[in-house]
């Protein structure tokens, strides 16, 4: 039994996903090895081979797999699948777009967001935005999974895996990047940050949001948004956390001015500890916060920032 | 140039799944249907690109029981030409949904396909990719805009780290973002418009596909519940919990 694990990087960082993406191929138990596919990415093989519990590291190094896209690098973990009794990527939105063809080209469904290793072949994985979850077994010849990040411990350091180049080239010549706007920060990343403060509709407007940037700040913190601001143009919306955003779970939550719909909910409610700030004392928020805080958000935020 | 749109009949957004007693699977009995929001997003991008004058024709499909072809005619009402619904159990695997949408495309050769980029209810976000793979085409996942230039489309999607623009050959297949288009309402003479369209029902094994999953479900849990929180009467409160209670700052 052997999985194989795709690392998450831009081509010179490896990702904190993959590390946890790691942990889970660990407790499938057998041996783990992982795939880094990019151009000039040497850089990110080295930095998988120190990661406990990985025994192998493969790299593709090649133009084409720059940019992750999916036609491409789908094909190349087929062409390496016959080893491997599991393929595991991380659920970001990476992961979610190459990994369902891996499956597909396998001839196998894919098993998504698995949020606990039961059995080798047995998983558990949330279902209608976390509200039930999913206990599945695979009967299928090889796993094909993603994992969700905030569900499992980062894996330690210190190891020292062989790094051994694969020559496979695939480029399916049918799809081309043409660009990417990305939002530079110098706050610490959403789904990693061990504190986030979100905002929603009820900031207001796009420079409200300055006030969670100047308490975040403060606080070390990241700062993230639900849909409705995401929408409302508030904030770009790589912002936003839930069902179909990011999943976060941070020792610290702070909820300032968003209601709490199922949908939020989902990607935030496995936080450690939750704050809630809202004027309405029935907005559903209250009801997983673990300190809720009546009261308008323009003069709170302000004094929390200061007090702190 | 058609358009093909795969729908799916889910449980409302709004409406919170209860559990089974004995574990075995959510309870939807008598629980409000709708069709996938991102569904209905897929449908509107479809319908705008007829009016634009870039598509000819928008057909839907839908894999599932009879019951969803309330959701077909909805999609005609929002201005779909036609509908097929391929007879299958409602919940169909999306490996067995991806095949026989592959049957679908080589049948009626749209020049786009366009999903929702999830479900809400199995939440498995891998449907399109699936479709794309078997198909050997290319994919625009998580699509924010969608423009048809020439025999490309130019997807912008929404990623972790902001927006990425690709640029596909067509035929092409684009899953759809909450971000893409504001759906519209159906109105009433549309609604019994949609009646008379026409909506054809097939079976897999006209597909040459069996619908079959090696994936079981072996039980269904409510997640963990929190402890009832409470509530803080300042800031200054609210300080001294997170500091000497919490221990989180
Ligand atoms: C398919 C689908 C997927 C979705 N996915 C997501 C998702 O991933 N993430 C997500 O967040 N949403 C998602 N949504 C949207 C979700 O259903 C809600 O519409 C959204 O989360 C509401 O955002 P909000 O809480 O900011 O806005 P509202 O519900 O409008 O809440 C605003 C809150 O601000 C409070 N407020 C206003 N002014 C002040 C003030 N001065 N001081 C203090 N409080 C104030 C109000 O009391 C209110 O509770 C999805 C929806 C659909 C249909
Ligand atoms: N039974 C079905 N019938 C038609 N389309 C479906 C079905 N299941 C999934 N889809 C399509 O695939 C998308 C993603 O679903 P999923 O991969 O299951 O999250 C949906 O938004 C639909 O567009």
């Amino acid at each position: 039994m052997t999985t194989l694990v795709i690392a998450e990087h831009d081509n010179n960082e490896l990702k904190s996903a993959t590390l946890s993406t790691v942990t889970a191929a660990t407790e499938i138990g057998g041996d783990v090895h992982v795939l880094v596919a990019g151009s000039q990415c040497q850089a990110v093989a080295d930095a998988a081979s120190q990661l406990a519990g990985v025994s192998k590291v493969l790299l593709a190094d090649n133009s084409v797999y720059e940019h992750q896209l999916a036609e491409n690098l789908g094909q190349l973990v087929v062409s390496l699948a016959g080893d491997y009794s599991h393929i595991l990527a991380s659920a970001t939105t990476t992961g979610k777009n190459f990994l369902p063809r891996v499956a597909a080209l396998l001839d196998v469904n894919q098993i998504s967001e698995v949020i606990a290793v039961v059995a080798p072949d047995t998983f558990k994985r949330p279902i209608y935005a976390g509200n039930a979850i999913a206990t599945v077994k695979s009967e299928d010849a090889v796993k094909v999974m993603t994992v969700r990040a905030t569900a499992f411990d980062r894996c330690a350091t210190g190891g020292s895996a062989e790094v051994v180049s694969v020559g496979e080239s695939c480029d399916a010549g049918i799809s081309k990047f043409v660009g990417e706007q990305l939002t530079v920060s110098e706050r610490p990343e959403l789904t990693a940050a061990s504190i986030v403060v979100s905002g929603g509709r009820g900031m207001g407007s796009g420079e409200n949001f300055e006030l969670l940037y100047k308490l975040a700040d403060k606080m070390g913190a990241a700062v993230g948004a639900s849909r409705a601001a995401v929408d409302a143009g508030f904030v770009p919306n790589d912002m936003q956390v839930g069902q179909t955003g990011k999943m976060v779970a941070p020792d610290l939550y702070i909820a300032v001015g968003l209601s709490g719909a199922i949908q939020h909910l989902a990607g935030m409610k496995e936080s450690k500890v939750i704050v809630a700030i809202n004027k309405d004392e029935e907005a559903p928020i209250f009801q997983v916060a673990d300190y809720g805080l009546v009261a308008d958000l323009f003069e709170v935020i302000p004094e929390l920032e200061s007090k702190l | 140039m058609k358009v093909l749109v795969a729908i799916k009949r889910v449980i409302d957004y709004n409406v919170k799944v209860r559990v089974k007693a004995d574990n075995s699977d959510v309870d939807l009995a008598n629980v409000k249907m709708a069709m996938n929001p991102f569904c209905e997003i897929a449908v509107e991008e479809a319908v705008r690109l007829k009016e634009s004058g870039v598509a000819s024709e928008v057909v839907v499909v839908s894999v599932g029981s009879k019951s969803c072809e309330e959701q077909i005619r909805a999609a005609m009402a929002l201005g779909a030409d036609r509908g097929i619904r391929i007879d299958a159990e409602d919940g169909p695997d999306s490996l067995s949904v991806a095949k026989l949408l592959a049957k679908v495309v080589e049948q009626e050769q749209p020049g786009l396909v366009i999903l929702g980029k999830q479900a809400i209810d199995s939440d498995n976000n891998q449907t399109g990719q699936m479709l794309a793979a078997l198909l050997n085409r290319p994919q625009g996942t998580f699509a924010s805009e969608v423009k048809v230039e020439g025999e490309q489309v130019i997807v912008t999607r929404e990623i972790d780290g902001g927006l990425q623009t690709v640029a596909l050959d067509m035929p092409a297949i684009v899953t759809t973002d909450l971000r893409l288009n504001e759906p519209r309402y159906a109105k009433l003479p549309d609604i019994m418009k949609a009646k008379r369209k026409p909506l054809e029902v097939k079976a897999p094994a006209d597909y040459g596909v069996t619908v079959a999953s090696k994936l079981s479900l072996v039980s269904v849990e409510l997640p963990a519940t929190r402890q009832a929180g409470i509530k803080v009467a300042s800031v200054d409160e609210l300080i001294d919990k997170l500091r000497n209670e919490a221990k989180v700052i």
